[in-house]
């Protein structure tokens, strides 16, 4: 089959599954649109900027487990791509990204619209590529799904130089069936002595913890992690990105960890002996002060990525693989073997935990006047039974969702944790809606964050996407006011939002649905009157309370054992 | 501590700079660099002299496997290794001077490869310590010019670094 690039490059997206293209056209990639025109089994979707192309790509990756894809032009099509590119890169996401360039015999010579995309973006990709010839464009391609797919996922960046586009060049078109890169072979399983070494001293701790994250979610291996967890009968603590891996239903999961954490959680890890972490990065939100994360315990750290292990705290027992090939072979291991951990050691660890939880740290004061923001998510967890998608953006309402909504289920949590992009959610919502047309998407907002990328309202009016916003409207942006609150003697330096837009009056111009709420009593029914609209957007505008903050909290420089509580809640 | 680290890359445009942006991104020290392309054509030979705590080292280990580009790499300095570098430098040469530069130039088997009335220019190869012994013993106010071609290495013996 002779194919010209564009045409070259559906063709080959067809034989990587995509169903789905997020992008915005512009000079250096007409070809490729105009080719996109004339094929049926790639859909195009089309955004109002380029960063939402990358969230939506991304939102929906999270979802499906299917890579994004997207599609921009040369230039400020590129860089402004780049931030979603970031966003991807940080968490690991799956995702490739084809960007237009000018032509081969013009770069570098400052031509209209040019960037250089390979530059700007190499440091926030696993890899990216400059293709070279129409002749290298297919296996390019297959070696950027390749990439981006495996081992520990991330965005690639192919950017195409408009002439390997041109309608009537062509050559010979055969999809390479696998690929081999001499330089990249990403790990899969895991050592077995090492697996010996870490199931020994799991079977020896008098106070074990599991802390599992993102990794788990990203290498599906939910199912393992319960098994591993409920046949050892250890308590689990999950990252921000590993919610939803492990039921928080379930009596073993002591909540979330981290900066926002339960207290619990954050002093069972101070306290526990032995560590057992599974796909997770030991990240600064996650450990506060590296000098006193868990002083007393032996860590054991399974990652599929080399890089990980030992980066921010040294571990004990690295174990370099696939999260689900060494969970079950841990699993094969302890069933095989007599040896547990003694029943009277474990049940006295429970009961310490226990006394934290006595604490519900969680609790906070309701009222009747104005509506405090936990109690929309988790009247929005009641609405949605606990088994909607939620997208958030960052800030106050993020945690706030995070720690009211009780996810049960792994890729339902869909959020910006590493670099913490303002205007994720929006876009991210309509990427898992497309992927899961059928499916309650719920974006969890706030008045300045869904200002990042409003615009998009538009996108999900054409697509037809019946997002619910909640938009938790506090008028100020709500977690720098926390910190200007603590640390700098309430001095509001421009965290407060004047001039907000009518909300409601802004979605009904984008052609939605808007619902103002001030009122504690409307919540429940305002929710209740949303979902039942199953076929539109609806902005849920939550006029809530400005001075609420997110407690429990680890302060800067700070370790697990020295967590802020509520003040009104405070206990002995 | 310092450690010679010796990189197999793909011999593409940008792979150099996916190495040095990982060093500028990540903070690592790069004392030199060097890279030329090897017997196979396809691939080039990086050596990086660094330096950093151990865990440093490890990090800048994992990292550099990490990016797609790199095909293999080892640290010299954890091997019996030999480590080189070429040194041109541009001496004052007058009066007594002449002869005293060419004795030393002798000395450490340097070779002088152009002459002036008032200059050498003296081509040294060796290891850090010698090229730095070389120009202490010209004196500092003698040296005029230094071009060094950064260190190269390879292990003893029967290892080799090949993909």
């Amino acid at each position: 089959m002779e194919l010209n690039g564009g045409a070259l490059l559906m063709e080959a997206l067809k034989e990587e599954g995509v169903e789905l293209v997020f992008g915005y056209p512009g000079g250096a990639v007409l070809h490729i649109y105009d080719a996109l025109y004339q094929q049926n089994s790639v859909k195009h979707i089309l955004v109002r900027h380029e960063q939402s192309a990358t969230h939506a790509a991304d939102g929906y990756a999270r979802a499906t487990g299917k890579p994004g894809v997207v599609l921009v032009t040369s230039g400020p099509g590129a860089t402004n791509a780049v931030t979603g590119i970031a966003t991807a890169f940080m968490d690991s996401i799956p995702m490739v990204v084809l960007s237009g360039q000018v032509q081969s015999r013009f770069i570098g010579s400052d031509a209209f619209q040019e960037v250089d995309c390979v530059g700007i973006t190499r440091p926030c990709v696993k890899h990216n590529f400059l293709v070279d010839s129409l002749e290298n464009m297919a296996q390019t391609i297959k070696e950027a799904f390749y990439v981006a797919t495996t081992g520990r996922p991330g965005p690639v960046v192919v950017d195409i130089p408009k002439d390997f586009t041109t309608p009537g060049v062509t050559v010979p078109f055969e999809y390479p069936d696998s690929v081999e890169m001499r330089s990249y072979s990403p790990p899969s399983q895991g050592h077995p002595g090492q697996i010996r070494k870490a199931t020994d001293l799991i079977l020896s701790a008098k106070k074990p913890m599991i802390y599992s994250g993102g990794g788990v979610v990203l290498g599906n291996a939910s199912e393992q992690l319960r098994s591993f967890t409920q046949l050892l009968g250890y308590p689990i603590t999950q990252t921000l990105m590993g919610l939803g891996a492990y039921p928080a239903s379930d009596k073993q999961n002591i909540g979330m960890l981290g900066m926002h954490g339960t207290y619990e959680a954050n002093i069972a890890m101070h306290e526990c002996d032995v560590l057992i972490a599974i796909g997770a990065r030991f990240d600064d939100r996650v450990t506060g002060e590296v000098e006193s994360f868990c002083p007393n315990a032996k860590i054991v750290h399974v990652d599929i990525d080399p890089a990980s292990i030992s980066k921010n705290v040294t571990v004990d027992v690295p174990i370099v693989g696939n999260v689900a090939q060494v969970l079950e072979a841990m699993i094969e291991q302890i069933k095989a073997t007599e040896k547990r951990v003694d029943p009277a050691d474990l049940a006295s660890w429970w009961a310490l935990i226990k006394d934290w939880q006595s604490k519900k740290c969680l609790d906070y004061d309701l009222s009747d006047n104005v509506i405090k923001p936990q109690a929309v998510v988790e009247a929005l967890w009641r609405e949605t039974k606990g088994d909607a998608y939620i997208t958030s953006d960052v800030g106050q309402h993020q945690m706030w969702a995070a720690q009211y909504y009780g996810f049960d289920k792994p890729n339902r949590w869909i959020n910006s944790g590493g670099l913490g992009t303002m205007g994720f959610g929006l876009p991210a919502a309509i990427g898992v809606q497309l992927g899961f047309p059928d499916e309650i998407v719920a974006c969890i907002t706030g008045e300045a964050s869904i200002q990042m990328c409003i615009q998009e309202l538009s996108t999900a009016f054409q697509y037809g996407t019946p997002i619910k916003i909640i938009n938790l409207n506090n008028r100020y942006m709500g977690m720098v006011r926390q910190w200007q609150e603590f640390s700098y003697e309430k001095r509001y330096s421009h965290s407060y939002m004047d001039a907000l837009p009518d909300f409601m009056k802004l979605a009904e111009s984008y052609g939605h649905v808007g619902m103002n709420i001030e009122n504690p009593a409307d919540v429940d029914g305002a929710l209740a009157e949303a979902f039942a609209l199953k076929d539109r957007l609806v902005f849920m505008n939550f006029v809530t309370d400005q001075t609420e903050n997110v407690y429990p909290m680890i302060e800067a420089g700070k370790g697990h054992h020295e967590m802020r509580l509520n003040p009104q809640r405070e206990l002995a | 501590m310092r450690h010679v680290i010796s990189v197999l890359l793909e011999n593409e445009s940008g792979a150099l700079s996916r190495v040095s942006g990982l060093f500028s991104a990540r903070g690592y020290n790069i004392e030199s660099l060097t890279v030329a392309p090897t017997d196979d054509p396809t691939l080039s030979r990086m050596t990086i002299v660094t330096s950093g705590t151990e865990r440093i080292i490890e990090q800048i280990i994992k990292q550099l496997n990490k990016l797609v580009s790199v095909a293999k790499l080892t640290d010299l300095t954890e091997v019996e290794f030999i480590e080189r570098e070429i040194m041109l430098v541009k001496i004052r040469a007058v009066n007594s001077d002449r002869e005293e530069i060419k004795r030393l130039a002798d000395i450490f088997r340097g070779r002088i490869l152009d002459v002036t009335e008032t200059t050498y220019v003296v081509e040294l190869t060796g290891d850090d310590h010698k090229l730095n012994a070389f120009l202490a013993a010209c004196g500092v106010d003698n040296v005029l010019e230094v071009a060094r071609s950064g260190a190269t290495g390879i292990a003893r013996g029967e290892k080799s670094l090949k993909v």
